[in-house]
Order: C-alpha cells, then sequence, then structure tokens
C-alpha cells in the first residue's frame, strides 16, 4: 500500500548516507521515525531490529507475517519481535511491498545459490559480523543476525508455493518509514549482492534520516 | 522395511531432542491426521551453525518444503534432505503460539490442574528444550512446522490448510551432517481448530541408504548440489 509521509527532509534530525557494502548502526529512540530511502532505485537494504535495552528482544520475520497474516511489508504493518511485542509501525511507505521470507545474502549461501568459485564476493551478513565485532558495546553477536527484513526487495510467492525475485518494484527516491515504539537498535547492511537482481546488479547507496 | 533403530511415539502437545548422525534417516508419522512437528536444526559441534528458513527457501525458489528439498544451515550446507514425503507441502514461516497465545485460544490448562495433559506453547517447548544445550531465546530461529500446510492467496495473505491433514502421512529426513534435533508436537499457530490439537506423531531412527549420484535430492536443484559440496568440505576439515 502506497502511504506518503509528511515529514520533511529539511527538518530531520540525522541524515546519514549509507553506501553499498557498508553497514549502518545507530539507536532509534522511541517515537522517533527513520526513513530509509532508496536513492538510486532498485537498492536492497537488509535491515535487523533490536530492542536497545535487551537485545535478546529482536525483529522477528515469522511472528511479524503470521500476526498480520500476510507475507509482505507494507504501510501499516506493526513488525513485532521474537516475544510477540510490537517494535516498529510501517508509518510511510512509496514502494508498497517489501520483503522479509528470503533473508540476507552470505558468502556461504552465494556459495550454494551462484557458484563455488563466489566464495569471497561481499556480502550482508559479513557486513553484520564486522558490526558487531567492531561494536562489542551492543552486546550482539552471530546468535543475534537473523531473519532479516529486504527493504525495498520484490520476492513473490505464487499460489503453488514458489518463491521468486523479482527484478525490484523500487525506483529512484522511494522510501520506507518507521515509528519506533520501543528504544531500538537499527542494524542496516546495504546490500553489496552483484548476482541478482535485487540490485540492479548495480548496487548504489541508501539514505537514513530521523525525525 | 527395515528395522527401525530406535522409535518413540510422542505425544501431542510434547518437546523433546536428541542428536541424528550423518547417514542416518528420521522418519516421523502423523498417526491420527492434524499433528504438527515444530522442529529446529543445531550443529551440535559448533552451535552457532544453525537452520536457516530463508536460506534454504531462497536457495530452492520454493515457499512450501517437500520431497527433494534439503535444509539449509547457514553456512550454505545441509543439515538433512527430505528423501520422502506423503504430506506435500510444509511451513517454514509462521512460528510458534506463545503461551499468552495458547491461553487466549484454548484457555488456561495449568500443569496444578491437569498435569501432563497442560496445554503447551510451541515458543515454551522450544525455550525447554533449548536451554539443555546452553541455548537461549536468541537462538530461537525461524522453524519448520512438519504437516502443517500454509499457502498464500491474492496479495501475500496467509492460509492455513486443514483439508491437507491425513492420518499416517510420513515424511522422512535424512541428515547430511551429525546434527542437533529440538523438536515439538504443540499447535500450529493458524490451525483453526478450537479445542488444543494433541496430536501424537511416531518418530523412527532409521539407517539411511548412502547417497548416491542419482540421489533425487542431491539433483533436486543445482543448488543442492552445490551444499552438498560444502558439506564434502566440511567433513575432509574434520
Amino acid at each position: 500500500m502506497i502511504k506518503e509521509s509528511t515529514l520533511k527532509p529539511e527538518d530531520a534530525t540525522f541524515r546519514e548516507t549509507v553506501p553499498a557494502g557498508d553497514y549502518f548502526l545507530k539507536v532509534l529512540k522511541e517515537g522517533e521515525t527513520c526513513r530509509i530511502l532508496d536513492l538510486e532505485g532498485n537498492q536492497a537494504a537488509d535491515t535487523l531490529f533490536f530492542n536497545a535495552d535487551d537485545s535478546a528482544e529482536r525483529y522477528s520475520a515469522v511472528d511479524t507475517i503470521r500476526e498480520q497474516g500476510n507475507v509482505y511489508l507494507t504501510a501499516d504493518t506493526v513488525l513485532r519481535s521474537n516475544r510477540n511485542n510490537p517494535m516498529l509501525a510501517i508509518t510511510a511507505d512509496t514502494c508498497g511491498r517489501h520483503d522479509t521470507l528470503g533473508g540476507a545474502c552470505a558468502t556461504e549461501s552465494n556459495t550454494v545459490r551462484y557458484d563455488l568459485e563466489k566464495r569471497c564476493m561481499h556480502a550482508c551478513r559479513d557486513s553484520w559480523m564486522l558490526a558487531v565485532n567492531e561494536h562489542e558495546e551492543f552486546g550482539l553477536g552471530k546468535r543475534d543476525i537473523t531473519h532479516n527484513i529486504n527493504f525495498f526487495m520484490n520476492v513473490p510467492v505464487t499460489a503453488e508455493g514458489g518463491l521468486t525475485f523479482e527484478d525490484g518494484i523500487s525506483a529512484p527516491g522511494k522510501y520506507v518509514e518507521l515509528k519506533a515504539l520501543m528504544n531500538i537498535t537499527v542494524l542496516i547492511s546495504n546490500c553489496p549482492q552483484l548476482n541478482n537482481p535485487c540490485n540492479g546488479y548495480d548496487p548504489t547507496p541508501i539514505e537514513v534520516l530521523i525525525w | 522395511m527395515q528395522t527401525p533403530l530406535y522409535q518413540y511415539t510422542l505425544p501431542g502437545g510434547a518437546h523433546w531432542s536428541f542428536r541424528m548422525r550423518r547417514g542416518t534417516a528420521l522418519r516421523l508419522t502423523d498417526q491420527d491426521g492434524g499433528a504438527n512437528v515444530g522442529m529446529l536444526f543445531y550443529n551440535p559441534e559448533e552451535k552457532l551453525e544453525r537452520y536457516n528458513a530463508p536460506d534454504s527457501l531462497k536457495g530452492q525458489h520454493t515457499f512450501k518444503l517437500t520431497r527433494g528439498n534439503c535444509l539449509y544451515s547457514d553456512m550454505g550446507r545441509v543439515f538433512a534432505s527430505i528423501i520422502e514425503d506423503s504430506f506435500g507441502w510444509h511451513d517454514t514461516v509462521c512460528g510458534n503460539l506463545h503461551p499468552r497465545q495458547v491461553t487466549e485460544k484454548y484457555g488456561e490448562h495449568r500443569y496444578q490442574d491437569h498435569h501432563n495433559d497442560w496445554f503447551l506453547s510451541g515458543h515454551t517447548s522450544f525455550l525447554t528444550e533449548l536451554a539443555k544445550y546452553g541455548l537461549t531465546e536468541r537462538d530461537l530461529a525461524a522453524n519448520l512446522n512438519l504437516f502443517s500446510k500454509v499457502a498464500t492467496g491474492d496479495d501475500g495473505v496467509l492460509f492455513f490448510d486443514p483439508s491437507a491433514a491425513k492420518a499416517g502421512a510420513h515424511i522422512t529426513l535424512r541428515f547430511e551432517m551429525d546434527t542437533l534435533v529440538v523438536l515439538h508436537t504443540c499447535p500450529h499457530p493458524l490451525n483453526p481448530a478450537d479445542q488444543y490439537p494433541k496430536k501424537p506423531v511416531h518418530v523412527e531412527m532409521l539407517q539411511a541408504d548412502p547417497v548416491a549420484a542419482d540421489d533425487y535430492c542431491l539433483n533436486f536443484r543445482p543448488e543442492n548440489g552445490r551444499a552438498f559440496e560444502n558439506n564434502r568440505l566440511y567433513y575432509l576439515g574434520r
């Protein structure tokens, strides 16, 4: 569902451009709103959320899709935790559909999906591995890197039970906005994947804005 | 039919865990129809390696799991292959009921009043078993829900298909790595039954035939072949 935001970029208290292949790690306070902006289009933003006050509570894909009865995320979706608590609400979305089934790319899964020779291509899970080790103060480790959201990614499920990876439905300037319902640690990998259409074969920067 | 190495009928609404060795198989039978088996896998040698639902789905371009599919770890390896399946469509995206939801849906049914006929949630069951191996809620990944068919309709709407349940439905998993198996027989969260379904599941552990070059699961998708090659590399290093 397309829903425009009324927030103005010039009023944002925080703005940062995140290049492809980098991670973004920041605490969002309860009540704050975060926008993830697809600057050049067709870019996947692989995202995890944690309760900033207790990192054992985190975004849960299965709790979120079960409780809303739908596999796609869009405006009015409530993102739920592994304790089935509301963590964030999607308050605006100009893309219309985001994936939470496909998970993040990893060097290991790249060998399976594409070729054993693709082992050493950069991947989202490696960005997260570095993030948790460069920021031990967050108390996160590999076990915390779980089933994520792929903002701007289009992964339709068919009635026959197939899963297809379609060209992105995002475009330059499309965005998704989330309001924090608790203090939230945001961990994004701006996806470096070169082997499928999720980034249009050309990973590009995203921008994160906070109000 | 070979004699099982071990067999046990797990009552409905219960939990269990055990190790399976590479080259053995686990055959599960929904005796009465309408059972659900929540299941997770961990590598007992490095428990940070665990079943990864998204990698299993996207690697095989599937939303449902059935014969031919392999169940991948987060490290690009295969824990288990589905070598037999008379059910046809198993879920791995709906998670578990939480204890509060069990009470809301089926009424309170505590141990104090009902002893082992109490109503456990899948979430409680996993937390109980995981703690036996030093694992916590941080380790509770997206699980399998065997014998539960959840399809999607228009625009991604999920629906549970009660008509898929069949007495005697069975699935056989062949283990391609030594694996810690954690499972429960608590109801699927989307099961519309108004009474808590207590459905037993017969569990048989079997010796599996060796994986031949023309193995169905190995060749079901090119991705599976590469994941088996990652298993081979792992066992070279052991």
